[in-house]
């Protein structure tokens, strides 16, 4: 994949990328962020004169590692005190609207 | 009473004139009588904490905070008990367990309060972002408190709880214990598990105390820190008692003060105030001395693409389906394709109808960034210069034991002043985030009053694992002043 470079964020993306997060905008919402981010971008473009040959990237801030523990079965949260918080269950189960076709 | 510190208290349940009952009732009746108007409480846990302080009462429980009623912000579970991020998509949420500062908390013997507002998913600066509406400052109720722990330091500041935990992943404990004159104090990351913890940004988040006076800060740090086998960043290290830090002689301390920090958008009150307490521990016997930090000017521009990043992908947990809030709309439009499965439509519903704005504009902002093609020039850029950031911090702690600066640009500002401009708010965090990015410990103290009257914080930075560096310049600067001495007058 090539490296696209910062851009500005047209209506369009926005909605894109709103798709891409599972979020339903309302056209007002979709053209105030673009306004707002654009602000927010445009300062963030700075970022680009900075120098960073060479230099490692910190995802994390201290240098830990995979952690291992023993596998031990523990017990889990009971499955009603887990469901108890469930817009919508049947039995055991978390319910969801249709995922399939009606055939 | 109302004002009195943890030690305070402990020291007067010790010698026998004072009971937990009667402060937690107290408490209660200011809270009725003040909240309405300062709005720091998103619920109220009244006879849960009197039934609490009559049990310890009549059992003689010990612990290090025995009696002690604290309010804990609303992104901690806390078992059985609303837990919403002040967010709508977590609408009536119970826990079905304890955060692990909880369990730790009730075996010291503290007594829950409720919890405390904050900006929706600590998303903010100001404590405006929350479904339930903004905390005032009890300094002046026409003034934000500060944000995201906004609640948890109003609550602390106007006399509504006795000490608070909040959680820090740009400065939301220091901005705000800052900006309503109390101690507030973000831990090394790694340092207090986040077990529990309703994440924001993994690699910055960390769990911390807003107190009246740097003792309690100590003693609650006593309490919540240590190693947690449930939250794999929580680190070994063994917890010192952090009580013993607290020594009002810092002579030959070597203090370093980052001309970065005073450039720009500084107020002039701020800085004449935070330069006064720098010349104050200069009497005490600190060496102090001119450093550099050069990469701060870029904090903010890396605090924006790698927290908003972590957050789209933390709350993308929020879907309607396991917990809170999911959209009424039953009636789903005929699926033509995949894409309009019922299902995705009830996602896409959900999250557009369950989040506030604040909360939208962060997961857009981070899914740009993490987006197929953006991820180089935004996101691993963004890391890469976090690493730069952190070099600055390691090199000046080589020759330096703690580094001081002001905790905010400005005092409180006016409620609604900044809500339409989202980079201005974005702008007051510019002290507090080089801390979360480096993930060094860090602490604000109150370190004086604006000529209208709104406190000024004073942030101390050290080396990771050295809070006690903090305790003990923090200690020391507040027993040579009176300034958490004063309180609000409601």
């Amino acid at each position: 994949m090539q490296s696209k470079q910062p851009s500005e964020l047209k209506e369009d993306q926005i909605r894109y990328v709103a798709k891409l997060a599972h979020l339903s905008l309302t056209e007002e919402e979709v053209k105030l962020y673009s306004h707002q981010l654009n602000d927010v971008l445009g300062y963030m473009a700075e970022l680009a004169k900075v120098n960073v040959e060479k230099i490692e990237p910190t995802f994390h801030p201290l240098p830990i590692h995979n952690v291992f523990r023993e596998d031990e079965v523990k017990p889990s949260l009971p499955v009603e005190k887990v469901l108890e918080n469930a817009p919508a269950k049947e039995s055991s189960f978390f319910k969801v609207p249709r995922v399939l076709p009606p055939v | 009473m109302t004002f009195d510190t943890a030690h305070e208290l402990l020291e007067q349940y010790r010698a026998g004139g004072l009971k937990p009952t009667r402060v937690v009732s107290s408490i209660l009746e200011k809270i009725e009588q003040l909240d309405s108007k300062i709005h720091a409480y998103v619920y109220v846990a009244g006879e849960r904490a009197l039934a609490e302080a009559k049990e310890i009462e009549q059992t003689r429980k010990k612990g290090p905070l025995a009696g002690i009623p604290i309010v804990i912000k609303d992104n901690i579970c806390v078992e059985e008990e609303v837990t919403t991020c002040a967010s709508k998509i977590l609408e009536g949420f119970r826990p079905p367990y304890n955060a692990a500062v909880i369990e730790k908390l009730k075996t010291a013997g503290a007594i829950l309060l409720g919890k405390s507002n904050m900006d929706e998913f600590a998303f903010g600066s100001s404590c405006e972002t929350s479904v339930y509406g903004p905390t005032h400052n009890p300094w002046n109720l026409e003034c934000v408190p500060g944000g995201s722990s906004g609640g948890s330091a109003a609550a602390v500041a106007g006399g509504l709880a006795v000490m608070a935990l909040g959680s820090d992943t740009g400065g939301s404990i220091r901005q705000p214990a800052a900006l309503c004159g109390i101690v507030g104090m973000k831990p090394t990351y790694g340092r207090v598990s986040r077990y529990g913890l309703i994440a924001f940004a993994s690699s910055l988040d960390q769990i911390g105390p807003l107190t009246r006076d740097v003792r309690d800060a100590a003693l609650l740090m006593n309490v919540i820190a240590g190693h947690d086998g449930r939250d794999s960043t929580s680190v070994e290290t063994p917890v010192p008692d952090y009580t013993k830090a607290l020594s009002k002689e810092i002579k030959g301390m070597k203090i370093g003060i980052p001309k970065e920090y005073f450039v720009g958008g500084i107020d002039p009150e701020v800085e004449k105030i935070v330069k006064e307490a720098i010349h104050c521990l200069e009497k005490l016997g600190a060496k102090v001395e001119p450093i550099s930090l050069p990469n701060t000017e870029h904090a903010i521009s890396v605090y924006y693409i790698v927290a908003p990043s972590e957050a789209s992908s933390n709350l993308a947990r929020f879907d309607g389906v396991q917990y809170g809030f999911r959209t009424q709309r039953t009636a789903y439009s005929v699926q033509r394709s995949e894409e309009q499965e019922p299902l995705r439509q009830m996602y896409f519903a959900t999250r557009g109808e369950g989040f506030g704005k604040e909360a939208k504009r962060r997961i857009i902002l981070g899914t740009y960034a993490l987006s197929s093609g953006y991820y180089d020039a935004y996101y691993l850029k963004a890391q890469k210069v976090r690493t730069l950031i952190k070099n600055d911090f390691d090199r000046a702690f080589e020759s330096y034991d703690c580094i001081v600066t002001p905790t905010s640009p400005t005092p409180a500002f006016k409620i609604g002043e900044k809500t339409s401009n989202p980079l201005q708010m974005y702008l007051s965090d510019i002290y507090t985030i080089s801390a979360n990015l480096a993930g060094i410990p860090a602490m604000s103290v109150p370190c004086g009053f604006t000529k209208q009257g709104l406190p000024v914080g004073l942030q101390l930075l050290a080396k990771p694992f050295a809070e006690e560096t903090l305790f003990h310049v923090g200690y020391a600067y507040e027993q040579a002043n009176e300034w958490h001495k004063r309180h609000p007058v409601l």
